[in-house]
């Protein structure tokens, strides 16, 4: 026992770099993930996907499979338990294709028809293999092209005010015209894996995902169990990004273990992830702008379509970023949407913001380019005061200071406007810029900070690290707001038990959770101050930031950044390699200079991924993915890397009481759009499509066309 | 009586001698992790396309999700727990830890491991597809921030840590060359 005060108070940990505090698990390979943890009696179940994209199973010959060595179960819709997908969870109605195993139909190439669980994973997966399934074949539709018949534009995603046609036919500069960007993937490291168990009459489940409580609800609502019956961990995540919510691996694992009365592991496969874990649509857009002669805007249209599955529906709102970013007297902006054979899209970082600004941020390129304006005196000249349509304040809008700050850094001021001018041995080379933005959200929170007998700290939170450093991160919030050093501080995250918080994603995660950990914390503070001994069981104090979130005033509240990006292009071979990228950021209060460096930085090889690289191809006559693995669905590689510095202005949030915003996404936002303006500045060409492609470059680089929008080209001579 | 399809083995992993049965379709990834709870070594694809499991064998880099165990019998394995000497780190590990070379770390292993590769065959005087200069006479090109990303490509990191893995992997062989040049000059001084 100790007494609890008569230490000197230490702050400053926000704000200081500290290296992970999981980080020598990490290193030394101690941190197991959720396929890592052994289990008693564990058996393991493998997935068998359907091969056809649209019909029903007509048969499932399940008796030689479960004569084969160590098979204990095949689960499929003839025998699996039924699940309930009527009802409205955290992040709304789920999406049907969860609920594997209930009927006969089939919504899409590569969706579950079946589960073989057996003692081993090779028995597993060689059943799997051998398990013959028999289909009645219906046509299927899968191509995705802009103005496709069935597109429809869902309630509530178009935003106007003004008229656009009016407004463009009374400007001196317009530009109209079409971009594309291709179906993406998450691709984390480590694929999806859940071990599910009954445990004391209450369901156990070790997961990857980005939010336990997330989970735990979903499966509570699938399987109709009381909601604290229902125990999900997650304690290392190797990468989310969007795509680790709930998925088939999870209600597979508890169906098997339902069935079988013995934990039961499902892990997906690298392939079969392709098909099962959501992935970013491919996006068809059109910009229209209109500018006075100085630059002025008088119009912005922004329209979008994407594509999502047959029984959900899922908007990629690409449209929707110009809605923050620029102003203009009319205003249009709506996202579409188009039915067709395939998977469910879903969020992947930066959702509508990544594809949207893009097309946004290049179109303002081309404007500037026609104005004869500098890209940052044109974005300059249109700073909105206000939210263009909301009209509500931006709770801080610091986009200036870091086009300031940027150019000074990158060396905007010497750049040459001209295309096609500088060339470096066979390459030609080419600067280019974007602007970023991000919405800045907080989620409800509930957080328990104990004071322990040994003068120790235990921070308890429903959070997930999924890469982020939340962990350190939230070790160090509270380190501060309890006046003593990180060391002192043992934060424990991604435990259902500990109660409800927000998710890791929006990049909403630090910000929930500090504020969360930082009322708790303070008041733990002041209960210490009064003295007194700790009892052996510790103090304990909880927060719960529902009733604070929610009064927070209505505003504007956004992050935002400048991109910046040197290319050289090869136009003879196609090549395109960037040399350098530099990313400054308005992005809140930064908890942690070390770990929020590398999730900016991280964004923006994002961005020259999306930019040069990433392209999930979908083959029309199959309805499935053309080589769904790493080698045919490439990201960036290290040798694809440059340098690539990330750094921020000074821009905490008045209204959080951490003073944060987030980081998670803003730095993929423009990325690829600094990387395509870069790529005209260079060559003289457009190129609208994304990735740009080495026969993309070759093709525009001819003088044949810009890439495939030969209409509207524009090859430098 | 058919064939068998499983197969009693020693594996000498990280020192140590394990012996196990494994059916022959084992991959020595899925021995390492299913078979010996030695977990550090990741899974990311099991195709042999993303680095994750890479582990050394005999001292050179390999991939183990295309190894099978049987096939790795009576070599010397080194995976992510063997790499740190006790509680004291590798320099590599160390400058993961210091340079924040992760995210999620679930690339981590097989990168730091890859790592260790890089800088042996580097110093045994390998050439890359970017060294410039590759005739043997030459000797080993300069570890540039270049030569690290071409050496360390076959290591997929999503989080894309890929800036501070290079600033890593410098810092390392830099530490290391000063070791190795320190034992040099103990090794002239003691032989004087």
């Amino acid at each position: 026992m100790t007494t609890a005060t008569g230490t000197p108070a230490v702050t400053g940990a926000v704000g200081t770099a500290h290296t992970r505090v999981e980080g020598l698990a990490k290193v030394t390979g101690a941190a197991r993930y959720a396929g890592e943890i052994p289990f008693a009696e564990m058996a393991h179940g493998w997935l068998v996907l359907s091969t056809i994209a649209r019909g029903r199973i007509s048969a499932i010959e399940e008796d030689a499979v479960l004569a084969m060595p160590g098979v204990l179960k095949v689960l499929h819709h003839g025998n699996a338990p039924r699940v309930d997908t009527d009802y409205t969870g955290l992040l709304g109605r789920p999406d049907p294709t969860i609920a594997v195993f209930q009927n006969d139909r089939v919504p899409y190439l590569g969706w579950p028809v079946a589960l073989v669980v057996a003692e081993t994973s090779e028995q597993a997966r060689e059943a799997a293999e051998a398990l013959v399934v028999r289909y009645e074949e219906e046509p299927h539709d899968v191509v995705f092209a802009a103005g496709r018949p069935g597109t429809y534009t869902p309630d509530g995603s178009a935003a106007q005010k003004g008229d656009v046609e009016a407004e463009l036919a009374a400007s001196e500069f317009v530009v109209d015209a079409e971009y594309t960007t291709p179906e993406e993937h998450h691709t984390m490291l480590e694929p999806h894996a859940a071990m599910a168990r009954w445990e004391d009459g209450r369901l156990e489940v070790v997961d990857s995902n980005q939010s336990t409580m997330w989970v735990a609800g979903e499966l509570a609502n699938l399987f109709s169990l009381d909601p604290s019956s229902v125990r999900v961990r997650s304690e290392h995540v190797g990468g989310g990004f969007g795509s680790k919510g709930v998925r088939v691996h999870q209600v597979c694992a508890v169906m098997a273990t339902t069935a079988i009365h013995r934990p039961v592991r499902v892990v997906l496969t690298r392939r079969q992830m392709f098909s099962l874990t959501g992935y970013r649509s491919p996006t068809a857009q059109r910009v229209r702008l209109g500018a006075d002669p100085d630059g002025r805007l008088r119009a912005f249209a922004h329209e979008s379509q994407n594509l999502t599955s047959t029984v959900h529906e899922f908007v990629e709102p690409s449209a929707t970023v110009g809605r923050v970013m620029y102003d203009a007297d009319a205003h249009h902006t709506v996202n579409r949407v188009v039915r067709l054979d395939v998977p469910t899209p879903t969020f992947m970082r930066a959702p509508g913001e990544a594809p949207g600004s893009f097309a946004m941020e290049c179109a303002l390129d081309e404007l500037a380019e026609q104005a004869g304006i500098d890209p940052i005196a044109l974005r300059v000249r249109n700073e909105p005061d206000v939210g263009p349509l909301s009209g509500l304040p931006f709770s801080s809008r610091n986009v200036l200071s870091c086009f300031e700050e940027g150019a000074r850094r990158f060396g905007w001021a010497d750049r040459d406007p001209r295309p096609g001018v500088r060339r470096d041995g066979r390459w030609l080379l080419g600067t280019g810029m974007a602007a970023a933005a991000f919405p800045s959200n907080a989620l409800p929170s509930t957080a328990s900070v104990t004071a322990e007998a040994d003068g120790t700290f235990t921070v308890r939170i429903n959070a997930a690290d999924i890469g982020t450093g939340a962990r350190t991160a939230i070790t160090q919030i509270a380190a501060d707001a309890l006046r003593v050093s990180p060391g002192r501080v043992r934060t424990r995250i991604a435990d259902s038990d500990f109660g409800p918080a927000g998710i890791a994603g929006g990049s909403m995660g630090t910000r929930s959770w500090g504020w969360a950990v930082t009322v708790a914390a303070d008041e733990l503070r002041e209960r210490l101050a009064l003295g007194g001994t700790v009892p052996p069981e510790g103090i304990t104090v909880r927060s719960d930031t529902t009733e604070a979130v929610g009064a927070l005033a209505k505003k504007e509240r956004h992050s935002f950044g400048a991109q910046f990006a040197e290319v050289a292009v090869d136009v003879a071979t196609g090549e395109v390699r960037v040399r350098r990228m530099l990313g400054i950021f308005a992005a809140g209060r930064i908890i942690n200079p070390l770990t929020a460096r590398s999730q900016l930085v991280g964004g923006m090889i994002w961005g020259l991924s999306m930019a040069l690289h990433e392209e999930a191809v979908r083959d029309a006559a199959s309805g499935g993915h053309v080589s769904p693995d790493l080698a045919g669905y490439h990201f960036a590689a290290n040798a694809d890397v440059p340098v690539i510095e990330a750094d921020w202005v000074d821009d905490e949030d008045p209204d959080d009481p951490v003073g944060i915003k987030g980081v998670g996404e803003i730095g993929i936002v423009g990325a690829a759009a600094a990387i395509a303006n870069a790529v005209w500045h260079a060559t003289g060409v457009r190129h609208r499509h994304l990735p740009i492609r080495p026969d993309r470059v070759i093709v525009a680089g001819t003088g044949t066309g810009s890439a495939t929008d030969a209409v509207t080209s524009d090859v430098a001579g | 009586m058919p064939p068998s399809t499983s197969s009693a083995i020693t594996l000498n992993i990280n020192g140590e001698k394990y012996t196990l049965p494994v059916d022959h379709r084992t991959t020595l990834l899925d021995a390492l992790r299913e078979r010996l709870d030695l977990t550090g070594t990741k899974k990311g694809c099991d195709q042999g396309q993303c680095g994750a499991c890479t582990v050394l064998l005999d001292g050179r880099r390999a991939v183990s999700c295309l190894q099978l165990a049987v096939a790795a019998e009576g070599r010397e394995i080194t995976t992510i727990e063997g790499v740190a000497d006790g509680d004291e780190l590798h320099p590599v590990q160390q400058a993961f830890l210091d340079l924040d070379g992760y995210q999620c770390g679930y690339c981590t292993p097989g990168q730091i491991c890859s790592a260790l590769g890089v800088i042996q065959e580097h110093a045994a005087g390998w050439p890359s597809a970017v060294t410039d200069d590759v005739r043997p006479e030459a000797g080993p090109p300069p570890l540039t921030a270049d030569e690290i990303r071409e050496r360390m490509s076959g290591n997929l990191c999503r989080c894309g840590a890929y800036v501070s893995i290079v600033q890593a992997v410098a810092r390392a062989a830099e530490a290391e060359a000063e070791t190795a040049a320190d034992d040099a000059r103990t090794g002239t001084e003691a032989a004087i």
